[in-house]
């Protein structure tokens, strides 16, 4: 199938979502919303053949090998933890504590930090819009994309040897159980019961390794709805929206203790690499 | 001074509590950092952030607090409930059904003082055709078919709605009257989806 019918394909299958209920008709629905994610998982596999966050990858690793910036420098000197220009398996060992900062840093955030130091990009300017639209990818999403690709198929292993490490792992599991706000939410409120959903919307119980690997699945992730390329930075940023709170500042370190606590909980589950979302 | 007086302690004024002593309290640095890296935005301020009573005590319990504590609070709960002054808790179904299908409001993207609706589809199952339901909460098709349609039942409903804290400290539902998520009228409207013998909920 060529990427173009694909679209359109799951373009369709979107639009036919929710399935309307028939007038007066009352059938068994819990067996029919499975049946539809079914679909939808047969769609997203018949779409991951020929993935478009993989055009993002490109452009992410061209980002990454151009001289770029005021300093006109590329990206290849920068060290994701595993060295200066180690790309292959870093996504999968992020979280991590880095020394040049003295904080613990997830992808987005060092991809950003090495943009700034490196490149010498303006990071105030790089917070300002830093969410994909309709019309813009920001470079550090097309950047994290291509980051988070070069570990395709490895385990998740986020080391948790230092203080620090396991501070924010330990920050992250407090701010997951941290209810406040108009509606008591906390992130658990959704993500912490097996076999739950929103509306039609699995949700993944983010405290146990095997379902927590489901909150990194597909991230960053080409999304359906709106067409638009996003990370992890941006589907925390809309959980906090929808738990009622106010705004996550990007990159912030509340973000990366919650991203710590997912990766350590997907510890030792293969990542499968960008993909869709719907 | 025992656990549940320090619990009492601190739901009934927090403020007044200090924090313990050693900034290794995971939970006060979780408070404090999101306070720093949060930011308010349309109709969400950073006071959202501060933990009422109920919210200090479930959070420090992990849901599950003691027995007489959480009696006791759920009676302060209760006693802030504000029934309506004409007496009636049953509105029109018609309406609470699109008040029960709309998930909007208290979100940085809502408009302020819009009313929002109920979201309560997100968790519970309700009329028999929406097949787009969560299950975050209890199935409620055939609601009052099931569990009577008079007066106490219906007090029963719109408190519940009103403040869902008044009868289970830690349930995981918003206080929509509580905390001006849904006016008076639309509680009455979803009372009466739950409670009119001719809303599709009871067919």
């Amino acid at each position: 199938m060529t990427r173009a019918l694909a679209l359109c394909a799951a373009a369709a299958f979107i639009a036919a979502l929710p399935v309307p209920p028939a007038a007066g008709q009352s059938k068994p629905p819990a067996v029919e919303r499975d049946a539809t994610t079914e679909e939808f998982e047969k769609f997203r596999a018949v779409l991951e053949a020929d993935n478009p966050a993989e055009l993002f990858e490109v452009k992410g690793e061209e980002l990454w090998k151009t001289p770029r910036g005021p300093k006109n420098a590329s990206l290849a000197a920068c060290d994701l933890g595993l060295g200066p220009g180690v790309v292959k398996g870093a996504y999968v060992q992020l979280p991590r504590y880095f020394a040049d900062t003295g904080k613990v840093m997830d992808a987005e955030r060092r991809i950003v930090h090495c943009m700034v130091t490196l490149q010498g990009f303006d990071a105030a300017a790089l917070a300002k819009q830093p969410f994909s639209t309709e019309t813009r990818t920001p470079d550090p999403v097309a950047l994290t994309t291509f980051v988070a690709g070069q570990s395709r198929g490895m385990k998740i292993a986020p080391p948790q040897s230092l203080p620090q490490e396991r501070a924010a792992f330990a920050l992250g599991r407090e701010i997951f159980f941290y209810r406040a706000g108009s509606y008591d939410f906390s992130c658990a409120s959704c993500h912490g019961e097996d076999g739950k959903r929103i509306r039609t919307q699995q949700l993944p119980n983010l405290t146990r390794p095997e379902q927590a690997i489901r909150g990194y699945q597909g991230w960053p992730g080409y999304r359906m709805t709106g067409g638009v390329m996003h990370t992890l930075q941006w589907r925390l940023n809309d959980c906090f929206r929808q738990q009622r709170f106010p705004e996550p500042e990007y990159l912030s370190d509340s973000l990366t203790a919650l991203l710590t606590y997912l990766a350590v909980n997907a510890k030792g589950q293969v990542y499968k690499g960008p993909g869709i979302k719907r | 001074m025992n656990r549940l007086a320090l619990l009492l302690v601190a739901a009934l004024a927090p403020w007044t509590i200090a924090p313990p002593a050693g900034a290794d309290d995971p939970r006060t640095e979780a408070a404090a950092t999101l306070k720093r890296d949060l930011k308010p935005r349309g109709i969400t301020t950073l006071d959202l952030l501060v933990e009422d009573g109920v919210q200090a005590v479930c959070n420090r319990t992990d849901d599950k607090p003691p027995k007489e504590l959480a009696q006791r609070l759920e009676q302060d709960q209760l006693a802030g409930i504000r029934w309506p002054a004409d007496g009636k808790l049953v509105g029109d179904w018609k309406s609470g059904e699109r008040i029960a299908q709309n998930g909007r409001g208290m979100t940085w993207s809502d408009p302020a003082g819009t009313p929002g609706g109920g979201s309560c589809y997100n968790c519970h199952r309700i009329g028999p055709e929406e097949t787009s339901f969560g299950s975050i909460g209890p199935s409620l098709l055939q609601f009052g078919k099931l569990r009577g349609y008079g007066p106490d039942m219906q007090r029963y409903v719109y408190g519940k709605i009103y403040n869902a804290k008044a009868y289970n400290l830690c349930s995981l539902m918003p206080r929509f009257g509580h905390v001006g998520a849904l006016t008076e009228q639309q509680i009455k409207d979803l009372v009466a989806l739950l409670l009119d013998p001719a809303s599709p909920v009871n067919k």
